[in-house]
């Protein structure tokens, strides 16, 4: 079982959930990501070889934290990018919502890497973001 | 939750509260007790809150909890007063199944069997992360989406007469690549031809018992031991980013108060966001009939090397599992035409359809069903009295009881390696703890789930198939 700290992987039917934690909004976020990549690859051995800035936004926090996680996703896929650390994310209240800054710190894929699972999206099944003694967050993705 | 006994195999949620019309649950009272322990019924009950649902929300024998939708979920919407919603097809879209018929027997594969599945395997890019093996064109991406495994064929993946025995012959003509964001191109772009992880798999089988001779016949099967192929894959990252980004169009367009669940976010299907999720969704169905036509050609070329022929090897038919589609079907006494969402259920067009090639016409359409990994897959037919039982479709699967988690838990890869090889079964995959998360033992037992739907009459039961060679992403 992964079990640190930072999140805790919970389980679920057919499907990836987990919970976050963080004395503070970006560092539940943060840690959410790790959660997320911890779903397809072993994260803590990932170098910080490449740095992507990324920004997205939200009409509220569950949609931000659910565009924020697919931008891991879609960089997986789309770019073969593997997170190893989230530097210097933001979370930056707007009107009609919130937007989000961060750098994403990894990898690209190379042979010899164990991918053990694939995640297809992140859902807002049963998401939630609560703030008492810190932050938490539990997401559901679909894999 | 209360529960009316229809009969034998069909419960009733009455239509209370919100809900516009009943529910309906297809299932022996044993599967009923693993389907009543996740949120299925309240799931299935919330599609029946939905605007324009037309007769009953349905649940299939194999049904289990969704996004929004349960999984095994079937909805009809009407166009004009219905909605049309991602959750109620799936992330990923047009997830479905191929099978190809063989000209050989067990016992002349038995001794290149090992030989036959190093060689797939070599050829067919597998789990997550592995690239396809050309590095697309935006241009040539989206022809495919046009124009799906009829772009395949004519670049020389497999032959004409597969379009004949795909759903749609392969290409939903309502596709408009406009609206296919630049993100899904680019999940789409590296995975073309790709088998991807989780419960996706190919599998080498043996026909195992025959139960309806003239269908299996009309299907090209011919005898307990024939060799048979079956793909089981989708639309990858590129179907998972239409429905992601469709999601998020819907609620921005529409919001999302007064739904019972966010994943049920939904769109007027006559509204613009309807029309372009719907021909994004196409594109993304013709991209996954391309991917299968892709990966059925390898597998033709693989026994041809290895085997010498695979002269045979005709196509039975291609189902899709995660679609919306609009169909014509009868609602008291008469003809109408309705958005069908099918979420991990497959359709069951019964003999005279016009939708059903002629080879079959007289037999119903071919509905695969596979098991999970290392145990039975069935074919059956599609009938008659699956149009007015559930809008002419019927199970497409096992359905996972038990978490990844707690297969990991409790199963080891290459443990459920050695128990399949000692049962017959080869198994290679990229991931052996992706392997422990597939274990049969974290499924409904397909045996069960088959059994209902042909007491039902959602489908007929044709033949009963056995993996002799498993290959998982």
């Amino acid at each position: 079982m992964v079990e640190t700290a930072r999140y805790r992987i919970l389980p679920h039917t057919a499907d990836g959930k987990f919970q976050a934690y963080g004395r503070t909004a970006e560092e539940a976020f943060g840690n959410a990501a790790l959660a997320l990549s911890s779903l397809m690859w072993d994260w803590s051995s990932v170098e910080p070889r490449i740095r992507r800035r990324i920004e997205t936004s939200g009409r509220d926090r569950e949609q931000l934290l659910v565009k924020f996680l697919g931008e891991i996703v879609y960089l997986f896929d789309a770019r073969q990018f593997l997170l190893g650390r989230v530097e210097e994310l933001r979370i930056l209240p707007r009107p009609g919502g919130f937007g989000l800054e961060a750098v994403l710190a990894g990898e690209t894929l190379a042979p010899g890497r164990e991918i053990h699972g694939g995640v297809k999206a992140v859902t807002y099944h049963d998401l939630r973001i609560e703030e008492r003694d810190g932050v938490t967050v539990q997401v559901v993705v679909d894999m | 939750m209360e529960l009316r006994r229809i009969d034998e195999n069909s419960w009733e949620i009455p239509a209370e509260g919100p809900m516009r019309v009943p529910a309906v649950v297809y299932a022996s009272a044993r599967l009923l007790e693993d389907i009543r322990r996740d949120q299925t019924l309240a799931q299935a009950r919330n599609v029946a809150c939905l605007p324009g649902l037309v007769r009953r929300s349905y649940v299939m024998p194999d049904a289990h909890q969704g996004y929004g939708f349960p999984i095994g979920g079937v909805a009809a919407f009407d166009p004009d007063e219905g909605i049309i919603s991602p959750g109620g097809v799936g992330y990923d879209i047009n997830c479905g199944v191929r099978l190809l018929r063989t000209d050989f027997t067990e016992e002349e594969v038995e001794g290149k069997r090992r030989e036959l599945l190093a060689e797939i395997f070599k050829e067919v890019p597998a789990g997550v992360g592995k690239g396809g093996v050309t590095r697309l064109s935006r241009a040539v991406l989206k022809d495919i989406l046009r124009r799906g495994a009829e772009w395949a064929v004519e670049n020389g993946y497999g032959r004409a007469e597969d379009l004949e025995r795909t759903e749609e012959r392969g290409r939903m003509k309502d596709a408009d690549v406009e609206d296919v964001s630049a993100r899904a191109l680019e999940r789409g772009i590296p995975q073309l031809g790709t088998l991807g992880a989780g419960n996706h798999f190919l599998e080498i089988q043996k026909v195992r018992e025959i139960y309806d001779p003239a269908a299996a016949r009309a299907f090209g099967l011919t005898a307990p031991g024939q060799v048979m192929v079956m793909v089981h894959c989708g639309s990858r990252g590129l179907g998972h980013q239409v429905a992601t980004d469709f999601i998020e169009t819907m609620e921005n367009a529409f919001g999302v108060a007064g739904l019972p669940d966010r994943e049920l976010v939904n769109a007027p299907f006559r509204s613009t966001q309807g029309q372009r999720y719907y021909r994004a969704m196409c594109a993304a169905v013709n991209y996954a009939f391309a991917n299968r036509q892709m990966i059925a050609h390898w597998v033709r070329d693989v026994f041809a090397r290895v085997l010498g022929g695979a002269g045979g090897m005709d196509q039975v038919y291609d189902v899709c599992h995660n679609v919306a589609k609009v169909e014509e079907h009868e609602v008291d006494g008469r003809s109408r035409r309705l958005v069908v969402h099918r979420k991990g259920a497959t359709r069951s067009f019964g003999p005279g359809r016009p939708e059903v090639p002629a080879a079959f016409r007289g037999v119903g359409q071919p509905v695969i069903i596979p098991g999970s990994m290392g145990t039975a897959s069935f074919l059956l037919a599609g009938t008659a009295e699956a149009e007015a039982l559930s809008f002419a479709s019927t199970a497409h699967g096992a359905g996972r009881v038990m978490s990844r988690h707690e297969a990991l838990r409790r199963f080891r890869g290459e443990k459920i390696r050695d128990d399949l090889a000692r049962r017959g079964i080869e198994l290679k995959s990229t991931s052996w703890k992706g392997v422990a998360e597939e274990a049969a033992e974290a499924y409904k037992d397909v045996e069960e789930v088959v059994r209902v739907s042909n007491a039902l009459g959602l489908g007929r039961v044709v033949a009963r198939l056995l993996p002799i060679g498993v290959m998982k992403g």
